[in-house]
């Protein structure tokens, strides 16, 4: 009864999303306000019809209403609460509604805002909203029904995926969904502003605080995911590039050059075109990955054709990237550059630079992830493009990327004099070649890490002394004490200096990969209890190991491993291994001792005979935690750059009123 | 025991043979196993390097790793035995050779293509200055009402800023 409302709100939305498409096109076309009018309230409803629908499927979940077959496969009765309710994005269908859901609210929301400003853009952000959504709760609807019910009623159901069993399983899927959903507004703005040709930075200003917010939940969801995958899959490892993983990252790179890209057209009216085709892209990169993350396609050619949400996923990018560029070439003239490149050592400069990088670096990711799907249509047989190739391919990128994060923000505006910019270099970088001249004693060797150490350093001086250099400018006209300084120079520049707080967190993430890529070490082997392994210093010794049921179908096998560096006790730990009966998947489970410097990861990998024999594979992952640690600086940066500061916004628009007319 | 050199011979190559066999074979731990399965994807499972992956069939083929190593092989000896029974699928890094060449070729392509258009660009962004442009003109206004700052120093003080940001 209660699912059976559920559809019918989700038909009722999917009526309604077409009807907005249809009215504000008509609208638009007609220059009737009061059918834009019309349509936009028509999307006003999709929210909460979507948020029904959603609520009834979350209701039939928790409690196992097993006729519908999407509860029969991702729910069962012996699963916890939260897990029945996250069961609502565990399997495709579930997860596709979830992610109209989340569509269909940004989309209220933004048509809550004040349109006074730019009402002609507002019948094309609804058809680009409403159309996003009359295609994914048409997929809903027709191809991928969560409300499907099955001929008989199942005792129980599958549950879900043991792998998803966990509270990384909470929040990484809907932030991912999130970053994704979120960066459909600035497409449709832009979108908008093409077609209404009003291709002055307003479009940018005004969806500034989406694209942060998109961008925000994207990274969270990608570093979110690498932690669930660390703590909990058991390789040793928290990305692996994978085609899922590679889905959600191609999106980050183009919205982290879009981020950057736009700040150009919003300060000097340059790379207007660059700035449609990364947001296009990141729209078009976006469906993909919301579409690779739910079918097996990269995997196999075959799973492709088994639904029809493949080929529909397929036509409607194509359909969307087809009509974008179309539109892009018919106004093109209108995006003409406002000024000219003065110097190659300019901030623009490095941003176009900035622009080609991160393009070429989500090239090379698609090149990686789409060749086995390629290879086995073209020549039958598929080809593996595993992590080797990825580092190989794009670790020379990253370092370039990295490098320019340390330089760029040194650059002026229209020119640097080469030589204020070596006053502004060569000191840090001498403390990086100190460095490393240091670390080269001590005995590393790599290239690469050496490199990879320099550039870390020499842009984590050149950004931190940014900040400080600006603390103490501050101190000295104020004489504030520097932690207030320090607080209120944020507070004041939140985009300059949130930028800042980003790039370190990019910095001490880079440590982090650096220390793992070239100084991860592992060892496997069989003990019986009182024996050790020993690897870079630690020594672990199996004690005891136990074998006890948990809940539902799940049966637990633990030992305990002493971790010791010398003499000297570290800490008792307890990798473990979950056997889920129903499904007869296994999960290996790390147990892990962290420091700053080092995680030592236990994994209980296999035994013998009760426990007489118990085979451990232990990995030491230095500087591991830097990259958690840089992973949160970066989110308290973006937040700094996108709080919004009430009393600067209202000074920054008065000026404007008050100086005589321009053309906006 | 006439010819007690030749039993002495003998015995010195048999030693020989021997410390050469144990040279070759030695023991073959998990981690040498491990070192090659690094390199290696599971023939079946999706996308899972063979080091970790968990099936039967995995643990059967890391044991036969072990023996391809014992029996003397080398790394790549190896990984060219399991290519050529279960395909181009279980290497990790694709090979330079058929297809696969494709995808090393791509990215190197895609990398010279961008710097070439980004060369394009500045040559034609630079090439045309424009005259009109949207910033201040530099010179300070000549009436100061407040001002007791002197007129090169302000000069001094927009050229900077300007600079600046």
């Amino acid at each position: 009864m209660i699912p059976d409302v559920g559809y019918l709100a989700m038909v009722t939305a999917l009526v309604g999303a077409v009807y907005a498409t249809i009215a504000s096109l008509y609208g638009f076309f007609k220059g009737e306000e009061r059918w834009v009018n019309s349509a936009r309230h028509a999307t006003m409803t999709l929210a909460p019809l979507l948020g029904l629908s959603s609520l009834t499927l979350i209701y039939a979940l928790v409690v196992g209403d097993f006729q519908l077959k999407y509860v029969a496969t991702t729910s069962s009765r012996d699963m916890p609460l939260f897990l029945k309710v996250t069961a609502l994005w565990g399997g495709q269908n579930g997860s596709l509604l979830f992610w109209s859901f989340l569509m269909a609210s940004f989309t209220f929301i933004v048509m809550l805002r004040r349109w006074d400003e730019d009402r002609e853009l507002l019948p094309h952000v609804i058809f680009v909203t409403a159309g996003t959504l009359v295609f994914f709760v048409g997929l809903t609807t027709f191809v991928a029904n969560p409300f499907e019910k099955l001929s008989f009623i199942p005792p129980d159901g599958q549950g879900l995926n043991p792998l998803l069993r966990h509270p990384g399983m909470v929040a990484h899927p809907p932030t991912l969904y999130l970053g994704y959903v979120g960066f459909v507004i600035p497409y449709a703005f832009a979108m908008a502003a093409l077609v209404t040709r009003r291709t002055d930075p307003h479009w940018i200003r005004v969806t500034r605080r989406w694209t942060l917010a998109a961008w925000l939940f994207l990274s969270l969801g990608l570093l979110l995911g690498g932690r669930w995958a660390y703590d909990v899959l058991g390789w040793g490892g928290y990305w692996a590039w994978d085609p899922v993983e590679n889905a959600a990252f191609m999106p980050w790179l183009t919205g982290t050059a879009f981020l950057h890209s736009v700040m150009i057209q919003e300060k000097r009216g340059m790379l207007k075109v660059w700035n449609m085709v990364l947001i296009i892209l990141t729209y078009g990169l976006v469906i993909f990955g919301t579409f690779i993350t739910r079918s097996g396609v990269i995997s196999s050619v075959h799973s492709f054709a088994q639904s029809a949400v493949g080929p529909l996923f397929f036509s409607f990018i194509a359909v969307t990237a087809v009509a974008s560029v179309a539109t892009l070439l018919r106004r093109l003239d209108d995006l003409k550059s406002e000024n000219r490149l003065d110097a190659l050592l300019s901030r623009e400069a490095a941003f176009l630079l900035n622009n080609m990088l991160f393009i070429t670096l989500t090239f090379s990711v698609f090149i990686g992830t789409i060749s086995p799907m390629v290879s086995e249509l073209v020549t039958g047989e598929k080809i593996t493009v595993g992590p080797p190739w990825f580092d190989r391919v794009t670790a020379p990128q990253f370092a370039l990327l990295l490098a320019l994060m340390g330089i760029a923000p040194l650059m002026a505006w229209r020119k640097t004099a080469a030589q204020r910019l070596g006053r502004s270099l060569w000191w840090p970088f001498l403390i990086a070649v100190v460095v490393v001249i240091g670390l080269f004693l001590r005995g590393v060797h790599s290239w690469g890490a050496l490199l990879g150490f320099l550039l870390v350093t020499f842009v984590g001086v050149t950004t931190l002394w940014e900040y400080v250099r600006g603390v103490i400018a501050r101190r000295r006209a104020r004489g504030e004490p520097w932690l207030v300084a320090f607080w209120r120079l944020a507070g004041r520049n939140r985009r300059r200096y949130g930028g800042y707080i980003v790039h370190l967190g990019v910095v001490c993430m880079a440590l982090g990969i650096i220390g793992t890529e070239f100084f991860q070490q592992d060892t496997e082997g069989t003990l019986r209890p009182g024996e050790s392994l020993e690897i870079g210093g630690f020594r672990t010794v199996y004690r005891t190991l136990r074998t006890y049921p948990g809940p539902g179908d799940l049966i637990v096998t633990e030992a305990t491993v002493e971790i010791y560096q010398g003499d000297q006790l570290l800490k008792t730990v307890h990798p473990k291994r979950e056997f889920y009966q129903n499904t007869q998947q296994t999960m290996t489970i790390p147990a892990l001792r962290s420091t700053m410097a080092e995680d030592v990861y236990v994994l209980l990998t296999g035994w013998e005979s009760g426990g007489a024999t118990a085979t451990f594979r232990v990995y030491i992952n230095p500087l591991v935690n830097w990259l958690w640690l840089g992973g949160l600086i970066f989110v308290v940066g973006t937040l700094v750059a996108g709080w919004p500061d009430f009393e600067a916004e209202r000074r920054m628009v008065m000026p404007r009123l008050t100086i005589a007319p321009q053309q906006v | 025991m006439k010819r007690w050199w030749l039993w002495i011979g003998l015995a010195l190559i048999s030693l020989l043979l021997v410390g050469v066999v144990y040279a070759q074979g030695g023991e073959v731990t998990k981690d040498d196993i491990n070192r090659v399965a690094k390199q290696l994807y599971c023939p079946v499972c999706e996308n899972t390097p063979l080091d970790v992956c968990e099936t039967q069939a995995c643990a059967d083929w890391r044991e036969q790793i072990g023996e391809l190593l014992a029996a003397g092989y080398s790394d790549q000896e190896v990984i060219n035995y399991f290519t050529e029974r279960y395909g181009d699928r279980v290497r990790a890094l694709p090979r330079q050779a058929g297809f696969a060449l494709w995808v090393w070729i791509l990215p190197v392509v895609g990398t010279l293509a961008g710097i070439g258009i980004m060369i394009q660009l500045f040559r034609r962004w630079m090439g045309r200055r424009t005259v009109a442009t949207a910033t201040i003109p530099v010179e300070p206004s000549p009436v100061r009402a407040s001002s007791d700052l002197p007129e090169d120093y302000v000069a001094r003080l927009e050229r900077e800023l300007r600079e600046w940001e």
